[in-house]
């Protein structure tokens, strides 16, 4: 890990909404390069979590700095940093792929004389060639991530944000994304924030992770670290440990097909429940 | 750290990040080229729904246009009911696409595209003028279809270059008003069902009571006021009188005057309530 200012740092971060405290009081640093987790389960405030250092929400109380950029003062700034890539499908079927990725070289403000190299060098990342000229919504579930990453990726970002990256994929997919994300922080060395509830995947692939619980950071460390914290097997059992609960309350809800009634539902129940 | 303030924080003295090299007003222009773009190869994807939704204004000038034509009930000052008309189902046409351009705010938002976009450095008006953009080019297709069927079955327009230029810009500024209109909605609506059930329930009275179908002078005096506060009145008579000569309002400058000041409003209202849509 470089020794600089951390690429993501968020000091007593609270969002409420009416009488409802979505987050309250979240600190934790991330340093650049580095892969870090969010782990919780939904309505836990993951997605809030990201919402406000994505600059699509402003924090009641508390301050965020991505890559630097206070997401209050100067979201302009922290916007032009990151690449984000929200839960439910973020490409537009109606396109191609290269005009997906075409679309967002030029609203992320990639300059047009390399724009072709950049397009060229997603593509390569994250194994796309083949697929330039279909239209989005004939690509499968696995495909449409990778696009999506490669797309996220053209203007170089600092911190790269990935919310629930692998739900409604198959294990093939899950791994496929997972490769390439771990290639392209080695390239790179992009700091990644992601949010799953699939413990054996924050396990596996983050440096760091943070469990988050009715609105709060109720546990942080490396996976072998809080393994041990918490004399457990597992870090399924140092959830239980730290929340008093299982994930699998709404475990099963992973496995479901990324349909588009699915998300609208989910998205109803969050934006009922903030 | 419990002293923060929860007023402004202080920005820091980093420097801007690369992507943000080009000022604003250059960032603005190529976002909304980008925008426009995007919605341009999509209608190139899907030419078919362009040609379907250009039957509905054949439709209104044949069917409707005849029948009223062949009674002459209607005092339009035109010799034909059909070239008074032709003015009015285009701007309807054009109003049509543009109302229900907002279901793509709320699509958008279902699938996550406008959580992304709203996450880049891609400005606000930007976004509000490339989907309405996208809007004017579906309705100019359709106005040019129009006009190449007048011209085919000899309906009496002026057919005047300058007034042809003149209507095509009056319809673009019409649609995107419209359009912008219809993305504000769609920010305060946020159902599918609901956004067009509303949409219907704009759309029939914004037409009726309008000039597109009869004069303003046939009208009841209730009626009348409504049809005077209503864009599309002016829409119609400014493409009335730039493409037909007679029964718009000899104005030309006062309708586009009114259509642009309605542009600037919803512009700038459907800019600031875009980006709530997702919450």
């Amino acid at each position: 890990m470089s020794d600089g200012p951390p690429a993501l740092l968020i000091d007593d971060l609270v969002v409420r909404f009416g009488d409802l405290e979505a987050v309250g009081g979240v600190s934790f640093a991330v340093a650049p390069g580095e892969v870090f987790g969010l782990l919780g389960p939904n309505g836990a405030g993951k997605t809030t979590t990201i919402r406000v250092l994505t600059t699509l929400l402003r924090p009641s109380e508390g301050r965020a700095l991505v890559a630097g950029y206070d997401v209050r003062a100067e979201p302009l700034a922290v916007r032009a940093s990151i690449g984000y890539i929200p839960q439910a499908i973020s490409v537009d079927g109606a396109l191609t792929a290269f005009e997906n990725l075409d679309f967002y070289g030029r609203v992320t403000g990639v300059p047009r004389r390399e724009r072709r190299e950049r397009i060229e060098e997603v593509v390569e990342t994250m194994g796309l060639a083949s697929m330039l000229d279909r239209l989005a919504r004939t690509l499968s579930g696995g495909m449409l991530r990778r696009l999506e990453i490669a797309s996220a990726l053209l203007n170089r970002p600092q911190v790269l944000f990935l919310d629930e990256p692998t739900v409604g994929l198959d294990p093939t997919a899950r791994r496929m994304v997972w490769e390439r994300l771990a290639a392209l922080r080695e390239q790179a060395g992009t700091t990644i924030l992601v949010t799953t509830h699939l413990m054996e995947e924050a396990e596996r692939h983050c440096d760091r992770l943070g469990v988050i619980d009715n609105g709060r950071l109720v546990e942080q460390g490396e996976p072998a670290e809080l393994i041990e914290r918490h004399r457990a097997d597992s870090l399924e059992e140092v959830f239980t440990s730290v929340t008093g609960r299982t994930l699998d309350s709404d475990g099963a809800e992973g496995e479901q097909e990324g349909r588009l009634s699915d998300v609208r539902a989910q998205r109803r129940t969050a934006r009922r429940l903030g | 750290m419990s002293a923060h303030s929860a007023g402004q924080p202080a920005a820091s003295a980093r420097p801007l990040p690369p992507a943000l090299a080009a000022g604003p007003l250059v960032r603005m222009a190529e976002g909304t080229v980008a925008m426009a773009q995007a919605e341009l190869r999509k209608l190139r994807h899907d030419h078919l729904d362009i040609v379907t939704r250009s039957v509905q204004p054949l439709l209104w000038l044949f069917i409707f246009g005849t029948a009223l034509r062949n009674n002459h009930v209607l005092a339009t000052g035109a010799k034909d009911y059909r070239a008074y008309l032709a003015p009015g189902v285009m701007a309807q046409a054009a109003m049509f696409i543009a109302i229900f351009y907002g279901l793509s705010v709320i699509w958008e938002r279902d699938v996550g595209q406008l959580q992304r976009l709203l996450a880049t450095p891609l400005s606000r008006t930007s976004i509000v003028l490339g989907k309405a953009a996208g809007a004017c080019v579906r309705a100019l297709v359709q106005a040019v279809l129009l006009l190449i069927v007048l011209a085919a079955t000899g309906i009496g327009l002026r057919w005047n270059v300058a007034g042809i230029l003149g209507a095509l810009a009056m319809l673009i500024l019409g649609t995107a008003s419209f359009a912008c209109m219809s993305m504000l909605l769609a920010s305060a609506v946020k159902e599918r069902e609901r956004f067009m059930g509303i949409g219907q329930l704009i759309m029939m009275p914004l037409f009726f009571a309008s000039s597109a179908l009869y004069p303003l002078s046939l009208m009841p005096g209730w009626l009348h006021v409504i049809a005077r506060i209503n864009p599309l009145t002016y829409e119609v008579q400014g493409l009335r009188q730039m493409l037909v000569g007679v029964g718009g309002s000899g104005e030309v400058w006062l309708d586009f005057l009114v259509v642009a000041g309605f542009f600037a409003v919803m512009l700038a209202a459907a800019t600031r309530a875009y980006p709530k849509a997702i919450l």
